[in-house]
């Protein structure tokens, strides 16, 4: 158990290091995500190793993020200035990504198929 | 009131039984509005003013839950190595369209924010809002955006995007089962990934990747596509 717990703040502690000692601005946890993952594509790690702890933690991420949704009141008059431009930046955005990536995606694999399918013919 | 909430233990354990009430409230209803997250910052937050009690008094112990979120997001690198394999497969319509898709994210909603008037503050805070809360509030961090204020607007539009997310797409013309899921991951994230987990796993599973790529391509893009928006546009 503890081998899991060291192997996850292992990959966070690199990844604050690399943070620190570079102008990295990439978070350290993102950082530390890519490492785990690369050491289990490597093979260093098992994924036995770390199943017990990552299954823990990803099972209650949600929860961890409360305190940060709490701390939103302290920024309520902030919010209530620019609730318009917030509201309308948010919800606008989100449904020109939906409809972007959807359709790009779309629209890749359309070509992969039918370039595959004259790749057939010929 | 504010005695007994002095104490750290007292307030992890509250926040932990309000989570786990929450969360039996919408398996009980089913709807997705209920979002456990949302309900419990909307109680905690209702408790805090109706008591009277000091946000700072409630950090005393909300900062150990805070302390796990790095943690947590790197465990994420267990579920990013189980879909090594289906990302490898496509890897080129994933990889543009989740690059594509992300960096409209970030462009479209910090143009429409500054095109309204927000401050640059919230203009940052709002650059990495199609992300998974925990990535999305580290980012936000990292760019000097206020977490609190990405993370609320992370969960209100995974909520709209997990609603209204399948209907938009259906009505643009994106009928590709397994592009609208991935875009599903890339605009609402984990609200939008569960979405779609209740309507198969495949379509879950391809969410997840969405949520996974857009989330690791924000996190580096992200200070950048400021950076050179900020050569045309005065924050």
């Amino acid at each position: 158990m503890i081998r899991q717990v060291a192997i996850i703040f292992g990959c966070l502690a690199v990844g604050e290091l690399i943070v620190h000692f570079t102008s990295v601005s990439l978070p350290s946890s993102i950082i530390g995500m890519l490492l785990l993952t690369l050491l289990l594509k490597i093979g260093w790690i098992k994924l036995a190793w770390v199943k017990g702890i990552s299954d823990f933690l990803v099972g209650t991420l949600p929860f961890y993020f409360v305190p940060a949704g709490v701390a939103v009141i302290l920024y309520f008059d902030l919010i209530a200035s620019s609730l318009l431009a917030i509201v309308v930046a948010a919800f606008g955005s989100t449904i020109i990504v939906l409809i972007v990536t959807g359709w790009v995606h779309q629209h890749l694999r359309n070509i992969n198929r039918s370039s595959r399918s004259k790749a057939n013919i010929n | 009131m504010n005695g007994i909430f002095q104490n750290e233990l007292v307030i992890v354990t509250f926040t932990i039984i309000i989570y786990w009430l929450a969360q039996k409230l919408q398996v009980k209803t089913g709807i997705l509005l209920l979002n456990p997250i949302l309900i419990t910052i909307i109680i905690i937050i209702s408790f805090l003013m109706v008591f009277n009690i000091d946000y700072e008094v409630y950090h005393k112990g909300s900062k150990y839950i805070d302390f796990f979120l790095k943690p947590a997001v790197v465990a994420l690198g267990v579920p990013l190595y189980k879909q090594l394999e289906v990302i490898k497969k496509q890897a080129l319509s994933i990889v543009i369209s989740q690059l594509i898709g992300c960096v409209t994210g970030i462009v479209s909603v910090v143009l429409i924010a500054w095109l309204m008037g927000a401050s640059k503050e919230i203009i940052f805070s709002l650059a990495p809002k199609s992300v998974t809360t925990p990535i999305a509030i580290e980012i936000s961090r990292s760019i000097g955006g206020i977490a609190p204020l990405t993370a609320s607007v992370v969960i209100v539009v995974g909520i709209f995007g997990a609603v209204f997310g399948y209907s938009i797409l259906k009505l643009t013309g994106v009928k590709n089962p397994l592009s609208q899921s991935l875009s599903m991951g890339n605009a609402a994230h984990a609200i939008g990934t569960s979405k779609s987990m209740e309507i198969s796993p495949a379509y879950g599973a391809m969410s997840s990747i969405g949520l996974i790529v857009n989330g690791i391509f924000t996190a580096i893009l992200a200070p950048y596509v400021l950076k050179l928006m900020g050569i045309w546009i005065e924050f």
